[in-house]
């Protein structure tokens, strides 16, 4: 099996990273001098870079590590596929770079670039698809979730990427609430499919930590699996809540959303049971993946609380919004691809990460501190915003609202720079071993 | 084999009510009574917002970011008088040569924007379960 396209994937996904985290910091310290960069790179591009790497981050990383869990047991029915998939996304990379640099823009808010580039992203996602479906296709029915949420991730990410353009047309466009919707339904779809990837990369990793399929297989998991269907299908409305569409659109996603309280309660019922279970396995991928638990639990009640409509009434177009999008897409996905990078890089030389120890230790906790700060600030800031909407007329001025925030704005951003900081320390190590392997 | 089957079924069914789904939003669900379409000169000012990624700063009904005031309603608040922020380049915003013509396209959005509904709605009803009955008001 040549594993150097998926390293590649992996690679690319960590530097996607690390040039997410810059953009951030860099858009955070324009938050605090809103003269910095300006006249170079201004919020309107910064706050796009940083979206398009993290975003870029998530999705190679996670391609990469499908296509290497599926290569172990199978032959990868398209290896040049593979090879041209990489080849597309590395080059639409840098065309959506220089689209938002070059103030070349046109597209949505999180796809902001020239939407002509839908083109070439949509051809990479169909190469996958090919290749994913040709490869496994006679063990998806019988196989376990994992091969199923992989399937259902790609599938949908077709799908719901597609809608997201459907604004092109002038039935979605010429339409307020229309245009609205198209957006925030499509973008629901497309969080919901990446997440199928990245659980079903969680759930491929846990199993084999464990040396145990059972948790992959059987009417809970596949229960599990139908029910973030339902609601990658059906919950988006909870970000549209206070939009003027028909009533029954915002009581059906109330309804669904409310069906993840199942998930808490089973997570709680799990805690307990592992409580008593005195299994200690020593691998950075299980630790990370340990850590994960704790922030699906805090962003799953967030998420709850934030769904029902009477507290999104205050909640919604605050920071608050902002703390349970970056509390998953850095505590909850972040964690699991970084497990599944150890995971990778252990089995592919068990020795590689020994020397870094000590050091990637000080960064794990190091990493979650810093989050914990800066998903509190972020809290807490949306408190405060979500206050001063609520304020009647008249009130102070915006402006005057943002200079009193600053100070929060101020913990948010240190919490981010020893995010940063961290994932350097976590990431460095990672990307050598893979560098080392693909060289081989 | 009964289980495989199962999941199979309820996978395909899933995938039928997505799209009736799909084409009952996209056509009733989001008929807006207060809504009228959009005329060709706010389109254009809709392609300015997007290409200057205003939604990076701006909200539209609370979506957006968050570094600039919300603008749903901006156009009832200042009225054609919005056209005096659109070149300031005032604190982070950038400095902008919107000429007249974009300028009235921007001010046709805004336009639209208001007559579709309010923000921050505080007109609504709240049900015992939690719910949200938002009043319609007519501008």
């Amino acid at each position: 099996m040549n594993k150097k396209t998926h390293f590649s994937f992996l690679i690319l996904g960590i530097i996607s990273l690390k040039l997410g985290l810059l953009f951030g910091l860099l858009a955070g310290a324009q938050y605090m001098v809103p003269e910095f960069l300006k006249e170079i790179i201004p919020f309107s591009q910064m706050r796009e870079l940083h979206v398009t790497m993290v975003i870029s981050w998530i999705i190679l990383t996670a391609t990469g590590c499908i296509y290497y869990f599926i290569s172990i047991d199978n032959k990868l029915a398209f290896p040049k596929l593979e090879k041209a998939h990489i080849i597309i996304f590395g080059l639409t990379g840098i065309l959506i770079l220089i689209s938002i640099l070059t103030n070349n823009m046109g597209g949505r808010e999180y796809m902001t670039y020239n939407p002509l580039l839908f083109f070439p992203i949509i051809i990479g996602w169909l190469l996958f698809a090919i290749n994913y479906y040709q490869t496994i296709i006679k063990k998806i029915v019988f196989g376990p979730v994992y091969l199923w949420m992989w399937m259902t991730g790609i599938l949908f990410m077709i799908i719901t990427y597609s809608e997201a353009h459907l604004w092109i047309f002038s039935f979605f466009k010429g339409d307020v609430i229309k245009d609205i919707t198209v957006q925030w339904k499509s973008y629901g779809g497309i969080v919901g499919s990446w997440n199928m990837l990245i659980y079903g990369t969680a759930i491929y990793v846990m199993s084999k930590i464990k040396g145990d399929d059972r948790i992959a297989k059987g009417k809970i998991a596949f229960f599990f699996y139908f029910l973030g269907l339902t609601n990658l299908m059906f919950g988006w409305a909870h970000h549209t809540y206070i939009i003027p569409h028909k009533p029954w659109i915002r009581i059906l996603a109330y309804g669904i959303s409310m069906t993840e309280w199942i998930i808490l309660g089973s997570m709680i019922l799990n805690w307990r049971k592992s409580l008593n279970q005195k299994q200690k396995i020593n691998s950075p991928a299980y630790k990370w993946l340990l850590s994960t638990d704790v922030w699906i639990f805090l962003n799953l009640v967030l998420a709850l609380l934030i769904s029902i409509p009477t507290i999104n009434l205050f909640t919604h177009g605050t920071h608050i919004t902002v703390a349970h999008s970056m509390g998953t897409t850095i505590g909850i996905n972040s964690t699991i691809l970084i497990a599944a990078i150890f995971y990778i890089v252990s089995k592919e030389n068990k020795f590689s990460l020994n020397k870094y120890k000590k050091r990637l230790n000080i960064a794990f906790w190091l990493f979650h501190i810093s989050l914990l700060v800066f998903w509190g600030s972020l809290l807490y800031s949306g408190y405060l915003k979500g206050i001063w909407d609520q304020m009647d007329m008249p009130k102070t001025s915006f402006s005057e609202f943002i200079t009193d925030l600053k100070p929060v704005i101020h913990v948010l951003v240190s919490g981010g720079l020893f995010l940063f900081i961290s994932i350097e320390f976590i990431t460095n190590p990672l990307i050598k071993a893979l560098i080392n392997k693909s060289k081989k | 084999m009964n289980e495989q089957k199962q999941n199979l079924s309820v996978f395909i069914i899933l995938i039928l009510l997505f799209t009736v789904h799909t084409y009952t939003v996209y056509t009733s669900g989001t008929e807006n009574i207060n809504s009228t379409r959009m005329n060709t000169s706010a389109i254009k000012g809709k392609a300015l917002w997007q290409k200057n990624n205003c939604t990076s700063c701006h909200q539209i009904y609370g979506l957006g970011g968050y570094l600039g005031p919300d603008l749903t309603n901006v156009y009832s608040r200042y009225g054609d008088g919005v056209k005096s922020f659109l070149n300031a380049g005032i604190e982070s915003m950038p400095v902008y040569s919107f000429s007249d013509q974009e300028q009235q396209d921007l001010l046709e959005f805004f336009k639209s924007l208001n007559e579709s509904g309010f923000y921050p709605n505080k007109d609504v009803e709240k049900t015992w379960y939690g719910n949200i009955k938002i009043r319609d008001k007519t501008r």
